[in-house]
């Protein structure tokens, strides 16, 4: 079996960094089975033909852990559970923060991991970089200074954890246990169930259950494990001894080994007196999330328009070769649109992450949590999902996978309910039509109805969140600390944030592009089929053949299409619907309109275009299709779309989640189908219910 | 004279006493190294009034005033 190594450090280290400058360019992505962190590998030469395996652990200050997330780093540390007991354990140090850094090598020798140390941010230190030979008495291990963007170091570092991986294991505590504690150390360690055994780090793994596992944690440990520390609460005193004892080591070691001198930060406070000042540090937030903003909903359109018309010429070549047939439609309205439906999300997550990396990298992206925990705290949301929340205006499925620079479980989960209430861009295009077709009035008042449409979906979110996080158990708020590292500002490097941008849409192609290409085909079929027409329907070959004009023949083609798509089994389910809809006003075309929107909410325009007869290619500025909503009669002769209809659709169009690319989102972003079939639920039983309130108090009042 | 650390005005440098609060909290605390005898600094307040920057060790936190509250600071 290969060597495996593992890269453990405190977040904003350069550990990243220092991970992809060893690993080069074959880092795999993939999810730590059960939860959703993405577990970085990578391979790594080592000196005579030898391939190591390398994976990137979350960042961490502490292998103490609350929740199955935070338990990751101890437990491929420690080789538990079926993770691979590494060989070598990579610790990076900060030399700018050499004890804060060193707390977590201290836990890591004790579980006896072979550590070798990974001396990072040695150009920030500068004068103030600790001494590398004294820093190895200290350790006991062996420690190099690396810096990688220039690759200084890195043979060395190589070449060390060749040397290290062939020495034996051994547990290093730098305190020695109170005998109150060791008592209870001693229980628990002769407790610990069979996967949790190493043998060289029994203790402080028995150290660890009885400090982490105390029935209110979320850690996803055995049950003898549970057993074996349940009655031991540990008192105050032995509780934080350990920590104590750590640092107090640590805090004795460390400053003489530090340079008299202060790191230089001069350059971040001189940043954060204008970043983080109470009127222009505002001011700067606002500008930098326009900027970014401004560039998902404006800046992707080229390239997505671009993408759209690429896949329209590529199906209208196929056809043209193909000719007329149910094999040609399957390919290119199937296949080639469905694809086309999924790649037309990348100009978006690309730009997104474009975006995040790089105010991640440089240290915004913390400060964007700071400046806005206040307003975010009330609906209790983090601070975080602010960007994931803005993002949303322009598109739900960038958002979502922007969750993930929030740390918790719970507040990305929280985030991804309620970034579907934004109003997306795709929504637009139906606000558009409904508002010109059936809303009178002068431009201010459609103008402002548009701007209404807006304020709601931004009310509708925060009131979400609030409630879901009051009644939803998983999402409910913990009193966890908010505390948020300000890392220093630093240049980010170009190199880590394109490979950043690249692992998330390679991700989402694989994960979730398949799962939307899947959903996009059976759509397709369920509007397609079947082909034949009712038997009373007139013979439209013989009619278009006999019709004079090209516009009577179009006339006549539309008129076809559109009785197919009634009678196929979308439009029969439209149908089936009506009773269940007609109480929001909405008869059965809506109906398969609301069943084609769910490809994505702007096809409900182009269906209704099939639907009315105008032809496929109407869009939301069609007159065509405009009047055909204006005309449309009941059988009883009254107009089928009202103002109040206009109202209640566009209302369910605000709080439906009519985007199965959403929901296959959610579904790859939670690493299950509960999240997304919750967030189906509760977003269409609001919109039914807030829709039919609107529509029938309306009429109730008189309108419509 | 002991005050909690929300009540440090800015720019001012205190010495933590005491961490309380519930076992997770006070434990992630300490380990951020906010041990009894460590210098805080408050460097700026959010321009909401909340959260709070502060310098522990040479690093930079944000921490709620709720929070900050819990930590017992000796002037």
């Amino acid at each position: 079996m290969r060597p495996q190594l593992v890269l453990a450090g405190n977040p904003n280290v350069g550990k990243t960094t220092l991970f992809n400058a060893l690993t080069g360019s074959l880092a795999k992505v993939s999810n730590y089975p059960g939860i959703t962190v993405d577990r970085y590998k990578g391979e790594l030469d080592l000196p005579g033909g030898v391939v190591a395996d390398v994976t990137d652990l979350p960042g961490t200050y502490s292998l103490n852990a609350r929740s199955g997330e935070e338990q990751i780093a101890l437990e491929a540390i420690g080789g538990l559970d079926g993770a691979p007991q590494p060989d070598v354990v990579v610790v990076c140090i900060d030399a700018t923060q050499v004890a804060r850094s060193a707390y977590l090598l201290t836990q890591i020798q004790e579980l006896g991991a072979r550590c070798v140390v990974a001396l990072t941010m040695v150009d920030e230190a500068k004068d103030a970089a600790p001494d590398v030979p004294a820093l190895r008495a200290l350790f006991g291990c062996e420690v190099v200074a690396v810096t990688a963007r220039t690759r200084v170091g890195l043979p060395e570092l190589v070449a060390a954890i060749d040397r290290a991986r062939h020495k034996e294991r051994a547990s290093v505590w730098r305190w020695t246990p109170s005998p109150a504690l060791r008592a209870h150390l001693d229980a628990v360690r002769e407790a610990l169930p069979a996967a949790w055994r190493t043998g060289h780090g029994d203790d402080a793994l028995a150290l660890w259950a009885l400090t982490c596992v105390d029935g209110e944690d979320e850690l996803e440990v055995p049950a003898e494990l549970r057993n074996a520390t349940s009655g031991r609460t540990l008192d105050a005193q032995s509780d934080d001894e350990a920590v104590l004892a750590r640092w107090k080591w640590l805090d004795r070691e460390v400053p003489r080994l530090l340079a008299k001198k202060q790191v230089d930060r001069r350059l971040t406070q001189r940043i954060d007196r204008i970043l983080m000042h109470r009127g222009l540090g505002f001011i700067a937030f606002l500008g930098v999330m326009t900027v970014m903003f401004m560039s998902l909903f404006w800046w992707s359109e080229p390239v997505i328009d671009l993408i759209d018309r690429a896949f329209k010429a590529a199906g209208a070549e196929l056809h043209g070769r193909l000719g007329e047939g149910i094999f040609t439609d399957f390919l290119v309205d199937g296949v080639i649109g469905g694809v086309g439906s999924v790649l037309v999300f990348l100009p978006q997550i690309l730009m997104l992450f474009l975006f995040l990396g790089f105010l991640e990298d440089c240290g915004y992206l913390a400060r964007v949590a700071y400046l806005m925990d206040r307003i975010m705290r009330t609906m209790n949301l983090h601070g975080r999902a602010f960007v994931p929340m803005l993002s949303g205006f322009a598109c739900a499925v960038p958002a979502i996978m922007a969750t993930r620079t929030m740390e918790r479980r719970r507040d990305r989960i929280l985030t991804m309910m309620v970034v579907p209430l934004m109003t997306c861009s795709a929504r637009l295009p139906v606000y558009t039509l409904i508002i010109a077709a059936l809303i009178p009035g002068s431009g201010l008042t459609q103008a402002l109805l548009m701007v209404g449409m807006y304020v709601f979906s931004v009310a509708t979110a925060l009131a979400a969140a609030w409630v879901m996080s009051k009644t939803v158990k998983p999402l409910k708020a913990k009193r966890l600390p908010f505390l948020i590292e300000l890392p220093p500002y630093r240049w980010p490097r170009w190199r880590d944030v394109l490979r950043m941008m690249w692992s998330k849409s390679s991700v989402f192609l694989r994960e979730a592009g398949t799962v939307i290409l899947a959903c996009s085909i059976a759509l397709w079929a369920l509007l397609y089929f079947p082909r034949e027409l009712p038997a009373d329907s007139p013979d439209y070959d013989a009619l278009i053949e006999r019709a004079p004009t090209d516009e009577a023949k179009q006339a006549l083609k539309d008129e076809r299409q559109a009785l197919q798509l009634e009678n196929s089994y979308g439009g029969r389910l439209g149908h089936a619907i009506e009773p269940a809809i007609a109480p929001l006003g909405f008869d059965w075309k809506i109906g398969i309109g609301i069943i084609g929107a769910f490809a994505a909410r702007e096809v409900f325009v182009s269906t209704l275009g099939v639907v009315y007869a105008v032809g496929g290619e109407a869009d939301e500025a069609s007159e065509p299709l405009r009047t055909a909503l204006r005309d449309a009669k009941k059988p009883d002769g009254t107009r089928a779309y009202t103002a109040l209809v206009g109202l209640s659709l566009m209302i369910f169009f605000a709080l439906a989640c009519q985007c199965m690319s959403t929901l296959a989102v959610v579904k790859r972003e939670t690493g299950g189908y509960a999240w997304p079939l919750f967030l189906f639920a509760y977003m269409t039983a609001l919109a039914y219910v807030v829709s039919l309130a609107v529509y029938q108090v309306g009429r109730l009042l008189g309108f419509g | 004279m002991v005050s909690s650390l929300a009540e440090i005005s800015l720019g001012q440098t205190a010495k933590v006493v005491a961490v309380e609060g519930s076992r997770a909290f006070r434990r992630r605390l300490l380990e951020m190294g906010l041990i009894p005898g460590t210098d805080v600094t408050i460097l700026t307040v959010a321009p909401l009034g909340d959260p709070l920057q502060i310098e522990v060790r040479g690093g930079q936190w944000s921490i709620r005033r709720a929070e900050a509250a819990q930590i017992q600071v000796q002037k």
